[in-house]
């Protein structure tokens, strides 16, 4: 009965591919970011696809804020040397040696707001004209109004009052100098989507995805892995627990949840049955209620 | 969200629909009703909209909260353009564009019925059908959405009386009757109270047919693609630097209908060579038989010339090769459609330059009336225009396939997307 039909996910897969493709042939120097979370993961495994047996025809670039799990820095090394990918390190750190960044002080001091200095610095050195991300629209509601294609004015800043229409699959990459493109072929995807589609494929992920003992520092309702990057108060304590991530960003403001995953079966059920929403463990988008929508207009990810 | 099993999930279709109304007619409230009684709300988003609810003095959580969006829009009170929101059911993964129903309800509704299977049309039961509905199936009718669901709303303000429903289904079907529509399906529902979104209404016992979203999940929708004619617009060309694939040459793209197999002859637009298909692929892994809306890579048996733009069909079914032609054009800027001017056009892969040539005559898309007199095309304007291009396009008439039969026109000096084309 379902002959001649796609399941949803090779129907987004298909979508996803095409995006990628559009990228590479629209523009001179496209790149896309990895920052070693799922999405971005996804994202590198679609572009394989997309141009088997080539290589991917652009370089991956993270942004590294020097903030990260080292498992995530230890998947990353390991995956680029697999798959043969040009990789690209710009570190926020340097930003800040240069005078270019100034550190958050404080407690809660991040550097997730910092990170996009040191991008668009990155996308300018490099002559980047189209950055693919892997920032999907059911994460967050500025996300909800991205296209797939979407300017980016000199200034690398996003103007969701003057986004071009984008109708049936006719992507419009045309750009004036010194203007640039973000691109986001998983736009259309869930988190479930994302995590059935690495079970379907079998695709390697972080460790610290799957369940593991680890000190964690209770913070306004959050579970932060103890590091040397956050400060304990006095009135906090920093505990063993047993604990998964159910994204992954950098170590001062990703939490943790509580959980014995240790399978992507698991990991889907709990999914399933969540009823917070992933970016739920975030304290980035917890300053404020429009705090995406104003580091997407400043021009982050 | 419990009761998705690993196999079933695999087992769904992605539904892509697109909503139209009034701002009164309550489509936020639809939708936020669609969402929180198919548990797709989580707690962390309802808190959010009970605090808001609570903050503005309302008595109950108003449900459209959750289809609110930015900062910008809340100021200004106006919805921007198209918003993209997700749910899904055991059986189907849907996508909504959700679009706006104020002033540029054209421009939007046209975007957001682009890629749509369905179109969900809402009707005040206490207004019955008005122009703005006929305004918006006539857009579903053009943009050739397979399935339209007509939501009479508001059936508890109309106590919910069977003769308040059948005259607005009478009314529809009167107006309707110059439009191409397929399949037409009406529903009495109250998107405030949940009559007949996701549970049956205990008001309406007259009322025998299935709940909005039991359609949703059962609309015949494998069908909606062209599996007829065999249309492969080349994206890319894969040329790995590798030594071991030194003469590897692959075409990739997506398919925009039709099957192509291995050993099928085809033929390469605009060249006209003639060649054999050598394997399907993706990723190493060889396809039987490909169809809309896979992304592929095809090899031949011999060495063609081919790049981005080029089309590959069966050499037995070609589609139109010409340079002017006609097309149903909705306009979405506020530059106004110049006769003479000069634009980028782009198809399936294909860029090119055109100019108009003539506006043969502007739709009042009220009265569905042809005006052949006024010729100034302006924003949320559909028009019939004919164009000439620079190069040959390979197309087919929009009714017969979406994918080789829409274009967009783009304004070269500010390159906004400022046309959406139909071709006749």
């Amino acid at each position: 009965m379902i002959l001649y039909h796609l399941n949803h996910l090779r129907e987004l897969e298909a979508e996803a591919i095409y995006i990628i493709r559009e990228t590479a042939s629209q523009f001179e120097r496209p790149a896309m970011l990895f920052s070693g979370g799922k999405d971005s993961i996804v994202m590198t495994h679609l572009a394989r696809k997309a141009f088997y047996p080539a290589r991917i025809p652009f370089p991956l670039l993270h942004i590294d804020t020097g903030h990260n799990f080292p498992e995530t820095i230890e998947f990353r090394d390991k995956m680029v040397e697999e798959i043969g990918a040009n990789l690209i390190v710009r570190n926020v750190q340097d930003s800040i040696n240069s005078g270019r960044a100034k550190e958050e002080k404080g407690p809660n001091a991040s550097r997730n707001m910092l990170q996009t200095i040191t991008l668009l610095d990155a996308l300018e050195e490099l002559k980047t004209d189209a950055a693919m991300g892997g920032a999907r629209r059911d994460e967050e509601k500025a996300r909800a109004k991205e296209r797939f294609f979407s300017h980016r004015d000199e200034f690398g800043q996003w103007d969701p009052k003057n986004q071009r229409p984008e109708l049936w699959m006719l992507l419009n990459g045309r750009k004036h100098q010194g203007e640039h493109f973000r691109v986001f072929p998983l736009s259309n995807w869930t988190e479930m989507d994302v995590w059935m589609y690495i079970a379907m494929e079998k695709i390697d992920i972080p460790n610290i995805y799957f369940t593991h003992q680890r000190e964690i520092v209770m913070r306004d309702g959050m579970l932060l892995a103890n590091s040397e990057y956050i400060t304990v108060r006095e009135n906090e304590k920093a505990e063993m627990m047993t604990v998964r991530f159910r994204t992954i960003g950098d170590m001062t403001c990703t939490g943790a949840v509580l959980s014995p995953a240790n399978s992507l079966q698991q990991i889907i059920e709990e999914v399933a049955a969540s009823k917070t929403t992933e970016r739920g463990t975030r304290s980035d988008d917890k300053r404020s209620e429009t705090a995406m929508e104003d580091r997407k207009k400043a021009g982050y990810f | 969200m419990s009761d998705f099993s690993k196999d079933g999930y695999l087992n769904m279709e992605l539904l892509r629909f697109t909503t139209a109304g009034s701002v009164d007619d309550g489509k936020s409230t639809l939708i936020g009703r669609l969402l929180y009684d198919s548990k797709q709300i989580f707690e962390d988003q309802l808190e959010a909209i009970e605090q808001r609810s609570l903050q503005r003095g309302f008595e109950h959580v108003d449900l459209s909260l959750l289809t609110d969006g930015l900062k910008a829009e809340r100021e200004q009170g106006i919805t921007i353009d198209v918003a993209y929101r997700y749910f899904a059911t055991p059986k189907r993964k849907f996508i909504i564009a959700d679009t706006p129903g104020h002033i540029q309800y054209t421009r939007n509704m046209v975007t957001g019925a682009s890629t749509a299977n369905a179109a969900l049309i809402l009707v005040d039961a206490r207004k019955g059908v008005l122009e703005q509905t006929i305004r918006h199936s006539f857009i579903a009718s053009l943009l050739q959405i397979p399935h339209l669901i007509i939501c009479i709303n508001k059936m508890d303000l109309v106590n919910y009386e069977e003769a308040a429903f059948e005259k607005a289904v009478d009314e529809f079907k009167q107006l309707s009757s110059k439009l191409d529509i397929k399949d037409v399906s009406f529903l009495p529902i109250s998107a405030l109270l949940g009559d007949n979104v996701v549970d049956k209404s205990k008001n309406m016992s007259w009322y025998n047919g299935p709940t909005l979203m039991y359609l949703l999940e059962h609309l015949h929708i494998s069908s909606d693609e062209n599996h007829i004619d065999c249309r492969f617009p080349v994206q890319y060309v894969i040329r790995p630097q590798q030594t071991e694939y030194h003469d590897y040459r692959g075409y990739a793209g997506r398919i925009s209908s039709g099957i192509f197999k291995p050993g099928d002859k085809i033929k390469v637009l605009p060249s006209e060579e003639i060649a054999t298909v050598k394997t399907i692929e993706l990723f190493g892994e060889e396809i039987a038989e490909a169809y809309s809306p896979m992304s592929v890579t095809i090899t031949l048996d011999k060495d063609v010339d081919i790049s981005r733009g080029d089309m590959i069909v069966r050499e037995n079914n070609v589609p139109n090769v010409m340079q002017e032609f006609d097309v149903m054009v909705c306009w979405l800027n506020s530059t106004p459609l110049q006769v003479g001017g000069k634009y980028a056009i782009r198809h399936t892969s294909k860029d090119a330059r055109c100019i108009i040539k003539d506006i043969r005559y502007k739709i009042d898309i009220s009265t569905l009336h042809r005006n052949e007199e006024d010729k100034k095309i302006g924003m949320n304007d559909i028009a019939r225009i004919s164009i000439k291009t620079t190069v040959p396009i390979f197309f087919d008439s929009y009714r017969k396939n979406r994918h080789t039969g829409s274009i967009i026109l783009i304004d070269e000096s500010t390159n906004e997307t400022i046309g959406a084309g139909m071709i006749v």
